[in-house]
């Protein structure tokens, strides 16, 4: 069992036998009182999305949702499909699916695909995946302050905050639990 | 290998962070404060139902200078600040941290509406304009603060009467989800007079019963202090550290000692007003921050 100390972004529950993963999580609690935890939680079958608060002591069944190793293939119209490569077993998720993810996607990527049963539900990419920037604002010269930071684009349409430093063409590296910049690629 | 970027990021707002907290130092040393630093690991901590410390040995970090703060009133300081870490076990969200800044300010022959009054001067002295713009809400903070009492509060935002979420212990959820929100909007609110059950350390209100001198400071939704009129009678005290802490157990915490040195030197505390404010929530709030990670360069995470 899980407590409200396990709540955090991409815990996974059972909820009335259908697993949920949370998308947005806060804690809150007022000074001197109990705490509460705010969480936006997704059926990750049906896709649905809604709030629930719970408080400490409560508990939770954790979603057992077995990871199967797969390769990401190739994208078309029924969205994204990935292959097992000891059985060659393949498996196609909906674009809802993956959300943000898709962006961390790269030809050939190896991923651990989520099984609920036969269906892919879910899937855990690399924690860092590199990838180039396609667009940005040229560097101002001789804004040098630490801590300068523009929007970039990278090649797969993501839009993230990178140091002024970063050019168009830099390979980058992006950590894709958080989406934000780590550092440049040296090639 | 360039640095790394999640720290380079903060830099402007840790420089302001520097600032903020030179002009607190000198808004205190300026009103005859004395700026004190008391041991962060203690024997125990004030028991509390809902605050949790995290163990040292068989002793605790404290989750507030609180204790050794009014000792020294007692032993005849007459103002006192402290700007130091505080623990709180298992408080991780966008404006919490289980290791944070407290800056806690005490004055003895006053009660807490000398303690308003500072609030006031010195949200003032670090904002000149008395114009603060948080997340795209402009807060006037050159009028007069907000006063507001708890049972107002509720009558107007809760789901639920005060009467009613007390008694069917929900007030702590009509509180944060229903309340919080519209507090310290255009300009900051000081929501006051909790219910005496709710401030284990605060004096009763001489003219209202059941009602404590207790008052929490709210800025754009934010709670960003605790404040009372100290309660300074001993076996008073005595019985309610032994409430709290019969809740505790039940609750499974580990036990704290009773803190007798600190019951018996209460006899000698003078009337006192002693307030507690979140050191890094007000940097949020002067520097535009969402999220508390953003004006702390290591939150845990990042170690």
């Amino acid at each position: 069992m899980l407590s409200t100390s396990d709540l955090r972004k991409g815990t996974k529950l059972m909820i009335e036998g259908e697993p949920h993963v949370i998308v947005q999580f806060d804690f809150t609690k007022p000074g001197k009182g109990q705490a509460l935890y705010k969480c936006k939680l997704r059926n990750m079958i049906s896709g649905a999305l809604f709030d629930r608060t719970y408080r400490s002591g409560e508990n939770f069944e954790p979603a057992s949702l077995q990871e199967c190793d797969m390769q990401f293939l190739y994208r078309d119209e029924s969205g994204y499909v990935f292959m097992d490569q000891k059985s060659y077993e393949q498996v196609t998720l909906p674009e809802e699916a993956l959300g943000e993810q898709k962006y961390f996607l790269v030809d050939n990527m190896e991923v651990k695909i989520l099984m609920f049963g036969e269906r892919g539900i879910g899937i855990t990419l690399p924690n860092f995946v590199n990838l180039r920037v396609t667009q940005s604002e040229p560097w101002v010269k001789g804004d040098t302050a630490a801590g300068n930071n523009k929007p970039a684009t990278v090649e797969s349409g993501y839009t993230l905050q990178v140091p002024s430093f970063v050019e168009e063409g830099t390979l980058i590296q992006i950590d894709t639990r958080t989406g934000e910049y780590v550092t440049r690629v040296k090639e | 290998m360039e640095g790394n970027w999640a720290l380079t990021r903060k830099r402007p707002r840790l420089e302001q962070r520097a600032r903020i907290v030179q002009t607190i130092r000198s808004f205190f040393v300026q009103r005859q404060y004395l700026e004190v630093e008391t041991p962060h690991r203690i024997p125990g901590n004030a028991p509390e139902a809902c605050i949790d410390a995290i163990g040292s040995d068989d002793w605790f970090l404290h989750t507030s200078p609180e204790l050794c703060m009014k000792r020294l009133l007692a032993a005849g300081y007459q103002r006192l600040f402290q700007i130091c870490r505080c623990w709180r076990a298992e408080e991780r969200g966008a404006r919490h941290l289980p290791e944070f800044a407290m800056l806690e300010w005490y004055a003895a022959q006053c009660d807490y509406h000398h303690l308003m009054a500072e609030c006031e001067e010195l949200l003032r002295t670090l904002v000149p304009s008395g114009r603060l713009t948080y997340r795209s809400r402009n807060i006037d903070l050159s009028q007069p603060f907000e006063r507001l009492t708890v049972a107002e509060a509720f009558q107007r935002h809760a789901r639920l009467d005060l009467r009613q979420a007390l008694a069917a212990g929900r007030f702590d959820e009509q509180l944060a989800l229903h309340v919080e929100p519209h507090l310290g909007q255009q300009r900051p609110t000081f929501l006051m007079e909790y219910p005496l059950e709710l401030a284990a350390l605060a004096r009763s209100h001489p003219a209202r019963p059941g009602v404590a001198e207790r008052f929490e400071l709210y800025l754009g939704g934010m709670e960003l202090a605790n404040a009372f009129s100290e309660l300074t009678d001993a076996g008073e005290q005595g019985r309610r550290f032994g409430v709290e802490e019969a809740l505790r157990r039940e609750a499974g915490k580990p036990p704290y000692p009773v803190p007798e040195k600190f019951l018996a030197e209460l006899a000698a505390m003078p009337e006192a007003a002693g307030i507690a404010l979140g050191l890094d929530r007000l940097v949020m709030l002067l520097t535009d921050a969402e999220a508390i990670d953003q004006v702390v360069a290591f939150p845990p995470e990042l170690l």
